[in-house]
């Protein structure tokens, strides 16, 4: 995998009207990567894969493809590969057909282009399919002819819209299975849009996160996970237990503990409930706590603790053998290690 | 015995007796008046004149409702994808004729095309001809009264598909770098296959049983068969003649339709 930057946005902005749909997004995509675009609903995410992609202007700011200005290009001078949120199958058209549509454009041979249509119908394992019309074919299916249609003619970049978001849970892990696959195979340059975190950690090698029209972050999904830049981060990629500190920045909740070099500049420092464990002889950081609601999961149980100064903290225990629940009202020690905290 | 048959009975009641009776009393007369038998049938399938007649309608209709989808297809295309400016200004110009009568539309045409008419007028005063076109009292003229006439029945069901048209295949279409040219063909027409496929079978059905604008903008010179049923009816009575025309072309207009909706179940997405 080359290590070269493809892709880079330097403050790019869209307004649509006055409002403001994306304020100075800056990033690089290199060669290769498989980028998530994750973010709440309206944060902006299918604007800026639309203006990647070259289906809609920039208001302000500038995209640079292999270091040439792509800013004014049309999609088509681009070339990148698209899977619309949707699908946008031609309804008319044979799965076959469909995938052809592009090399046909491409003005491909005939022998190329049957060869290259059943390599793809093959590679998405659609066989047997082929002549088939898309409303013949179920959710999963259709979603296939999606991606082979947009990687028929070997675009460098493909851009995906919440591809998964129609398709049931079990379809979904299935297909996430396959994009994986694929984008191993290719080596392509994956831009994926998701509002599902899980889906967006677990494919990507890069996520970037967006709130109200601003890049909030972007690292590979350890960093942005293990290392949130903001609260809305921190909170936007899973369950995150966040404590005010102490006035003079010594501990939380009365109690001394070792905090992150950077806590003096912040007010609150935030961890992980998986990184929180009951506190044994040796370690340094316990805090003390009290249970206050428990509720039975099956392999584990989550518990609401809450600290002396009041503030609830979320908690999993694992239901083993030999491990008595705690009772509500009792009181336990949690302790975690220096650096799985953050300052917030 | 399942309830809702009983419900609906009554319509089929009314239905019955509305237009099934009626039309056994036309296959009835067809059959009896004034020979017993197949011989009015014989007639109305080997004279000249009614064959003539059929021959005549059937491409007449078929000319109309070609120039009718065609026209209308543009019409829709302005007022499904044109500028609200335009979408407001072609909404106007489709609901208007549905407040004029079908005669008022028909003698304006004449005013608009006889030999003394605006058009040669204009073209006269312009110096562009000599003398007077003749662009009523022949086929021309019905042509562009009927379409007229039609053409807003034809924008329905083509809008309808227009409107189900998906934007982001269009987009995706433009995307992988296919001309404006092949969008049009090659996706669009194709997707709104279905409302051609049913304003053609509205418009057809409709022009053949039109009386007015052809007996008014015909002068007679393109006799149709409403026009010869009328005849036959009104001015040498022969009711068996025009009984047995009307189930002719009934079988004829059903035969088409068949045909058309077989296709039609072949497009719908
Ligand atoms: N054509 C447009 N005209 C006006 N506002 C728009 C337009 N397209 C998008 N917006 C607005 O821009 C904001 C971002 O929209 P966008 O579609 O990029 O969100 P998104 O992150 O993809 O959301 P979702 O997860 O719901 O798809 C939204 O508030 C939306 O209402
Ligand atoms: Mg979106």
């Amino acid at each position: 995998m080359a290590n070269t930057t493809q892709i880079e946005a330097h403050s790019v902005g869209k307004m649509f009207g006055d409002f403001h749909a994306l304020r100075d997004v800056s990033l690089d995509i290199k060669e290769g990567e498989f980028l998530s675009l994750l973010g709440p609903s309206g944060s902006g995410k299918t604007t800026f894969l639309t203006m990647l992609g070259g289906y809609q202007n920039l208001t302000s700011g500038k995209l640079l493809l292999e270091g040439q200005d792509m800013t004014n290009w049309s999609a088509k001078q681009r070339g990148f590969g698209m899977v619309f949120q949707g699908y946008a199958l031609f309804p008319h058209l044979s799965v076959a057909e469909n995938i052809a549509f592009p090399l046909k454009v491409k003005k491909w041979s005939k022998a190329q282009m049957s060869a290259r249509v059943d390599q793809m119908i093959e590679m998405v394992g659609l066989s047997g399919h082929a002549h088939k019309k898309p409303k013949a074919l179920s959710g999963g299916q259709q979603q296939r002819v999606a991606l082979a249609r947009a990687l028929a003619y070997e675009p460098k970049v493909l851009l995906l819209d919440e591809p998964f978001s129609a398709l049931d849970k079990n379809l979904r892990g299935q297909m996430q299975e396959e994009l994986r696959r694929l984008h191993r195979d290719l080596g392509t340059t994956f831009v994926f849009v998701t509002h599902d975190q899980e889906e967006a950690l677990a494919l990507s090698t890069h996520v970037a996160i967006f709130n109200q029209g601003a890049l909030q972050q972007i690292g590979t999904p350890s960093e942005v996970y293990e290392h949130p830049a903001n609260r809305f981060t921190a909170e936007f990629l899973g369950d995150i237990n966040i404590m005010s500190l102490d006035a003079e920045k010594g501990g939380v909740a009365g109690t001394k503990i070792d905090l992150p070099t950077n806590a003096s500049a912040f007010d609150h420092i935030a961890l992980r409930p998986e990184h929180m464990r009951l506190a044994g002889e040796t370690d340094v950081n316990k805090l003390p706590v009290t249970v206050r609601d428990m509720v039975y999961l099956g392999s584990k149980s989550r518990l609401v603790l809450e600290t002396k100064a009041g503030e609830e903290l979320m908690f999993y225990i694992d239901n083993g053998p030999g491990l008595p629940p705690p009772d509500l009202g009792a009181g336990l020690h949690v302790a975690w290690d220096t650096g799985d905290s953050f300052a917030l | 015995m399942r309830p809702y048959l009983l419900l609906i009975c009554p319509v089929l009641l009314f239905l019955g007796a509305s237009y099934l009776l009626p039309f056994l009393g036309i296959v009835q007369l067809s059959f009896t008046d004034p020979d017993p038998g197949f011989a009015q049938y014989g007639h109305v399938l080997s004279d000249p004149l009614s064959l003539g007649v059929i021959g005549r309608t059937l491409r007449l209709c078929l000319i109309v409702t070609v120039v009718s989808v065609t026209s209308a297809y543009v019409i829709t295309l302005l007022w499904v994808r044109g500028s609200p400016l335009v979408r407001m200004i072609t909404e106007l110009c489709i609901m208007i004729p549905f407040w004029i009568s079908i005669l008022s539309r028909a003698f304006g045409w004449l005013s608009m095309l006889s030999n003394r008419g605006l058009l040669n007028t204009w073209l006269q005063d312009l110096g562009l001809i000599d003398s007077a076109i003749q662009m009523t009292r022949n086929e021309f003229a019905v042509v562009v009264g009927m379409s007229h006439y039609l053409i807003p029945f034809a924008v329905f069901p083509l809008a309808t598909a227009m409107r189900n048209v998906d934007e982001r295949v269009l987009t995706a279409a433009d995307g992988m770098g296919a001309s404006r040219l092949r969008i049009f063909w090659q996706v669009y027409l194709p997707m709104t296959a279905s409302g051609i496929m049913g304003a053609t079978l509205l418009v057809f059905v409709f022009s053949i049983g039109f009386y007015v604008t052809p007996a008014l903008l015909g002068g007679g010179q393109s006799v149709l068969v409403a026009e010869l049923i009328y005849l036959w009816i009104f001015q040498i009575p022969q009711w068996g003649m025009a009984a047995a025309m009307s189930v002719v072309l009934m079988i004829a207009v059903g035969g088409i339709l068949y045909l058309l909706i077989r296709r039609y179940e072949d497009v719908t997405p």
